[in-house]
């Protein structure tokens, strides 16, 4: 029987004030790359947190390669906290270097400077980077001691477009490299692109968990027609359930044709129609009741 | 203990603070400024008044009485003991006192190179006391400025002390990079530990040469050892960077470890005997400053430059900050978190 790298069993974590986790189990298995999905409040960062060592758990039982967390797991765990700052007057290599230190096993540094762009920054002061620079450095810490398993959080808050599809680069690079990675975001779309298998909590809780492509057939059968509100002049000739949004009419059905063919009989030009499948924006939103809360 | 983790972030510490200008140039600038003014404000003698110790103030003889009745000289009475005596000699040959008196045996004591010393015998002659004994001693004079400067040095090893550590490591909580530093293999010890030599390095090496630097343009007295002084601030910076460590245990709020530094820094620069000697002080004042390491910093560093005392000497504060680097360094450490 092949051991999980981490197996979390019945979770428990109670503030005096709030149960911010309340019985999650989690099984991961070496080389995926699990994403953690909730809106602000769902307990995702204290989830993690607690994996990571960071926070205590109220109950539970958490095992890595089948023992609990200890040096071990601190040895071979990188982690990307959300915000971190970085010790002022210290260049890029001087951080790299003073965190590879900490490590009795560390990665090859000048591959690593390569994989995560800093090359050309490694004499610069911590403060003079940009936010995707300082995000790839924190990244590169992340990796410095060739980790087993990655913590992610919400790595690519912040960042520009561009930035960000580099850094999904560079992750869909550490997956190739057979590394674990637990990657908690906001963006739906990061975690479809990223995540083998997603968990979605909220209040506390693991509401839905499996790989995206499943989650949305599970919960979806339907399909999105969109078209702009100056198409149309009678609403009232449409016998569909309509959203309106941002200048547009949304009408959600699992019968395109029967749509279509509605709408062609109401002389509505279709020129400017879009149809879009359900994503994990629709999933969220469905499950947690609730508008992203970024 | 890894001993490659501790220089680690002893390196990256040093790196820090080297490369801070602003932040050094006032560790250096500060105490170099303090005596730079003191040198200025003492410079003339103003205001100064004669001070005599008297000794069987109680049994003086009826010729003492009268010269003790004098106006405008400030007695103050010593013990009759070997000890007490042998203080009140010393402060004569340093000039801190113009006249020793025995008021029961009728002698006294001037020092041959002291303007006042000599004043004060002439109005005790002009008594037409003239049974007086006379007994002479010569020194060099101590000035108010060489009596206050292992004070300035101590005072300056406090704040670089309290706020260089204490308000790094709460400034580091509030930040974030102690919870990133405890998601490493580095523990609590090897990083406070680091914390601790780094500021003593920074510390010893910033007296050192405000030590030397002022003596240039000031010329301070210094008639002990260098190296027992540099043992009692090495000691003394120990201590207080130890208290340090207590304060900032746990607080993660700048402002919170800003008060909470001053409520602690505060009194001991007043009560520390930094820039008044606690003799004749009210007894609750002086228990009161038993317990703080500035006392004992400056008092030996004190004893060290004044009176050119040994280690044996000042084995008392040596052995009480030690005391209090060692309990110090327990409660921080215990109560130690790092988010």
């Amino acid at each position: 029987m092949t051991i999980a790298l981490l197996q979390i069993k019945n979770l428990v974590k109670h503030y005096p004030s709030v149960k911010a986790v309340n019985g999650i189990d989690i099984t991961l298995n070496k080389g995926i790359c699990f994403g953690l999905l909730g809106p602000n409040g769902a307990g995702k960062t204290t989830t993690v947190e607690i994996l990571e060592g960071i926070n205590q758990a109220t109950s539970g039982e958490i095992l890595y390669k089948g023992l609990p967390l200890g040096d071990q797991f601190r040895k071979e765990a990188g982690i990307m906290f959300q915000s971190t700052a970085l010790q002022d007057f210290i260049t890029v290599q001087e951080t790299l270097q003073m965190f590879a230190n900490f490590y009795p096993q560390q990665a090859d540094l000048d591959e690593l400077i390569q994989r995560c762009n800093l090359t050309q920054y490694l004499n610069q002061d911590n403060r003079q980077l940009s936010g995707g620079q300082r995000q790839r450095l924190l990244l590169a810490i992340a990796l410095v001691n060739n980790p087993d398993i990655i913590f992610l959080d919400e790595p690519t808050t912040g960042l520009d477009p561009q930035a960000r599809q580099n850094f999904w680069k560079l992750i869909h690079e550490i997956k190739a490299a057979g590394k674990t990675v637990v990657l908690t975001t906001h963006y739906m779309e990061e975690a479809y692109t990223l995540c083998d298998e997603i968990a979605i909590m909220d209040h506390g809780k693991i509401i839905a968990q499996g790989t995206p492509k499943a989650l949305l057939e599970a919960h979806f059968n339907d399909v999105i027609l969109r078209l702009p509100e100056t198409e149309i002049s009678d609403l009232d000739c449409l016998p569909f359930i309509i959203n309106n949004r941002q200048g547009h009419i949304e009408i959600t059905t699992s019968d395109v044709n029967e749509v279509v063919s509605t709408l062609i009989k109401n002389n509505i030009s279709l020129a400017k129609l879009q149809i879009r499948q359900r994503t994990l924006d629709d999933l969220f939103i469905e499950l947690t009741g609730k508008e992203l809360r970024a | 203990m890894s001993f490659k983790r501790f220089l680690s972030i002893l390196s990256t510490r040093n790196k820090e603070f080297l490369r801070d200008r602003s932040s050094l140039g006032w560790n250096i600038l500060m105490p170099v400024f303090i005596v730079a003014g003191f040198a200025f404000a003492f410079s003339g003698d103003i205001g100064k008044k004669f001070k005599v110790a008297v000794i069987s103030q109680a049994t003086a003889t009826t010729q003492s009485k009268q010269f003790l009745e004098f106006k405008y000289i400030d007695f103050y009475s010593v013990e009759k003991m070997p000890a007490a005596i042998a203080r009140a000699i010393t402060k004569i040959q340093r000039h801190q006192v113009d006249m020793l008196i025995n008021a029961e045996k009728q002698q006294y004591w001037i020092n041959t190179e002291s303007p006042n010393g000599y004043l004060l015998e002439k109005i005790l002659s002009g008594l037409n006391h003239n049974n007086f004994e006379k007994q002479t001693v010569s020194g060099k004079q101590i000035r108010y400025l060489d009596w206050v400067i292992p004070g300035i040095l101590s005072m300056n090893m406090m704040f670089s002390a309290l706020f260089g550590v204490g308000f790094v490591i709460v400034r580091y909580r509030k930040n974030g990079m102690l919870k990133r530093l405890k998601a490493t293999p580095i523990t609590a010890f090897e990083y406070l530990s680091a914390q601790i030599v780094s500021r003593m390095i920074l510390i010893m090496a910033v007296t050192t040469f405000v030590f030397y630097g002022t003596n240039l343009f000031v010329d301070f007295v210094m008639y002990g050892s260098h190296f027992n002084l540099f043992l009692v601030f090495a000691l003394g910076a120990l201590s207080m960077i130890c208290l340090s460590l207590i304060i900032a245990a746990r607080v993660s709020s700048e402002e919170t470890a800003g008060g909470l530094l001053n409520l602690v820094s505060w009194p001991m620069m007043f009560l520390s005997g930094v820039w008044f000697s606690l003799e004749g002080a009210a007894p609750a004042m002086q228990l009161i400053a038993e317990f703080l390491p500035l006392t004992h910093v400056t008092a030996a560093a004190r004893a060290i430059m004044i009176d050119g005392a040994g280690l044996i000497d000042i084995s008392y504060h040596l052995l009480v900050l030690t005391a209090q680097s060692i309990i110090f360094l327990f409660f921080g450490s215990w109560f130690f978190k790092w988010d």
